[in-house]
């Protein structure tokens, strides 16, 4: 398959989005809005839940189904608001000592005025240094799209995992082929060059797992996933140097 | 003395800047466009109108700082990825700017005050940030954290370096890890934005500053100022990601003309308690 192929799949529209992750592996999830600064973003879902009996802090981005959803969402494209409540919710999740899961899928942070008149950069820039520090653990799962800063904006984590056909790149193809190319429809190309899929991630040792899709959206998927996230978390949970290794793993790069 | 360099054709900005044929010994001014004599403009490359020309990392060191002593340039950067025609970019690069990497770092001094420094330099692909860039940043800022100095980081960048992929990309999570454990162990960090600080750069250590200075004029922002526009369909409001539009919008603390830069960075690190050390 070329990374191409997988680009699509990440983008497709029958993919399970954030909140279907969300609904289907946690219980008693109650959603928490704003980020007690200036909006809440809709792009950004996020709460706190049990996982298997585990209070769990969840962050996920949601890029919506229906024309509506999706406007509401904003297509997935998170704003500095956005990045804010996350930060917001992710402290409280420190302060009361539970694990955090962010679920990732944006072609990238929202590019707009708006955007940039409230901080997207400085948005990003303080989750990266807080997400750091962060004295719990922090599990990220790609489930779509990783759109470049956007998308690590909520991926500084002990273990990042990738769904088979998820891609992470630090440019969308389309915009590499334009200025490598200076023809984006050459995207197929330099999907091949930017190393994007989940298995290059693994080689290039940029990721702990990747999440098969052969039952993808099925109830056992789910099942499984919520398993396997679980018993990661604990094994973080009892390394008593967690944040130490994240910096080293961060650092290795 | 200190060689000129005339502000590079720059992707961000399309506003008929570039592209001067100028004589050697003369230079436009691209805001009020008179016809300055190099001599006219120095020893700041700033115009008496305020426009301040873009100059290179090593340039800001002999302007700014008393000592600077280069650390961490042993590294070398390498196409991991075999990415088609990265080699020779890096090769221009190099040529273009006379350095092996978009940032210069190491130790200086500035008023009898020891600092750690680093210089991004935009001649060299655009100061985008690759795997060496990140790797020389994060290990200054280890070093002035083992040895307590305060930091004072000069960005300029297009912003993550697309030939290096997501190894480029993580460069952004591990400065910032760097920089959030010298901010941890109680020291300062001084980031100045000088044109253009964008991308990558912007959403990490440009914005992580304890105190973020500016240089007047700069272009500071996440995203690209056409891709906004293909975005929104909107026209972007007069003087949008320029230095005081981000000051308005609360996102630096002070725009600093170059020629009061090395007394404003001595007074901060005064008040910081860094002359009793």
């Amino acid at each position: 398959m070329r990374a191409y192929d997988r680009v699509r799949i990440a983008r497709s529209a029958n993919r399970p989005t954030g909140l279907s992750y969300i609904n289907n592996i946690f219980t008693s999830f109650i959603e928490f809005h704003g980020d007690r600064r200036a909006k809440d973003d809709g792009a950004i879902v996020a709460g706190i839940a049990s996982l298997s009996g585990m209070p769990v802090t969840v962050v996920a981005i949601e890029k919506g189904r229906t024309a509506a959803e999706r406007t509401m969402r904003n297509f997935g494209a998170p704003s500095p608001e956005g990045y804010r409540k996350a930060l917001r919710l992710m402290k409280e999740a420190e302060k009361f000592n539970r694990p955090v899961i962010t679920f990732v899928d944006t072609s990238g942070a929202f590019c707009g005025i708006e955007a940039e008149e409230r901080g997207e950069g400085e948005a990003i820039a303080t989750n990266l240094m807080e997400m750091m520090d962060l004295n719990v653990p922090i599990l990220s799962v790609l489930i779509g799209e990783g759109g470049s800063g956007g998308a690590l904006g909520l991926a500084v984590a002990d273990r990042v995992w990738m769904l088979e056909n998820a891609v992470y790149s630090v440019i969308s193809p389309e915009g590499c082929a334009s200025i490598l190319f200076k023809d984006s429809k050459k995207a197929d190309e330099a999907a091949e060059c930017l190393k994007l899929t989940a298995e290059d991630a693994l080689n290039l040792n940029l990721i702990e797992r990747i999440v098969k899709e052969d039952e993808i959206g099925t109830e056992e998927f789910f099942t499984n996933l919520g398993k396997e996230m679980k018993s990661e978390i604990e094994k973080i949970k009892n390394d008593k140097d967690f944040k130490e290794k994240r910096y080293r793993r961060f650092r290795a790069f | 003395m200190i060689s000129f360099s005339i502000k590079p054709g720059n992707e961000l900005e399309k506003e008929g800047r570039d592209n001067i044929p100028a004589p050697l010994d003369e230079i436009v001014c691209p805001n009020c466009h008179r016809t300055l004599k190099l001599s006219q403009i120095q020893p700041f490359r700033t115009c008496s109108c305020g426009y301040h020309f873009r100059i290179k990392a090593r340039e800001r060191a002999m302007l700014f700082f008393d000592d600077f002593q280069e650390l961490f340039k042993d590294e070398k950067t390498e196409d991991v990825l075999s990415f088609p025609g990265y080699d020779e970019k890096l090769e221009k690069a190099r040529k273009a700017s006379g350095e092996d990497e978009s940032v210069i770092t190491g130790k200086a001094v500035i008023d009898g005050m020891t600092v750690a420094v680093f210089f991004m330099e935009s001649l060299f692909m655009m100061g985008s940030m690759g795997r060496v860039t990140g790797e020389k940043i994060t290990k200054l800022f280890e070093y002035a954290t083992t040895e307590r100095l305060p930091v004072i980081g000069f960005t300029a960048s297009g912003g993550a370096r697309m030939q290096e992929g997501l190894i480029s990309l993580m460069q952004m999570a591990k400065v910032s890890g760097a920089v959030k454990k010298h901010s941890n162990a109680g020291l300062l960090y001084i980031a100045v934005l000088t044109d253009p600080t964008t991308g990558g750069v912007t959403a990490s250590f440009a914005m992580e500053g304890d105190i973020i200075l500016s240089e007047p004029g700069a272009m500071i922002g996440f995203a690209g100022k056409r891709v906004i526009e293909q975005t929104t369909k909107k026209e972007l409001p007069k003087g949008f990601q320029r230095a005081e539009f981000l000051l308005k919008c609360g996102f630096v603390d002070k725009i600093v003309h170059r020629k009061d830069l090395k007394y404003t960075l001595t007074q901060i690190l005064a008040l910081h308690g860094e002359k009793d050390r």
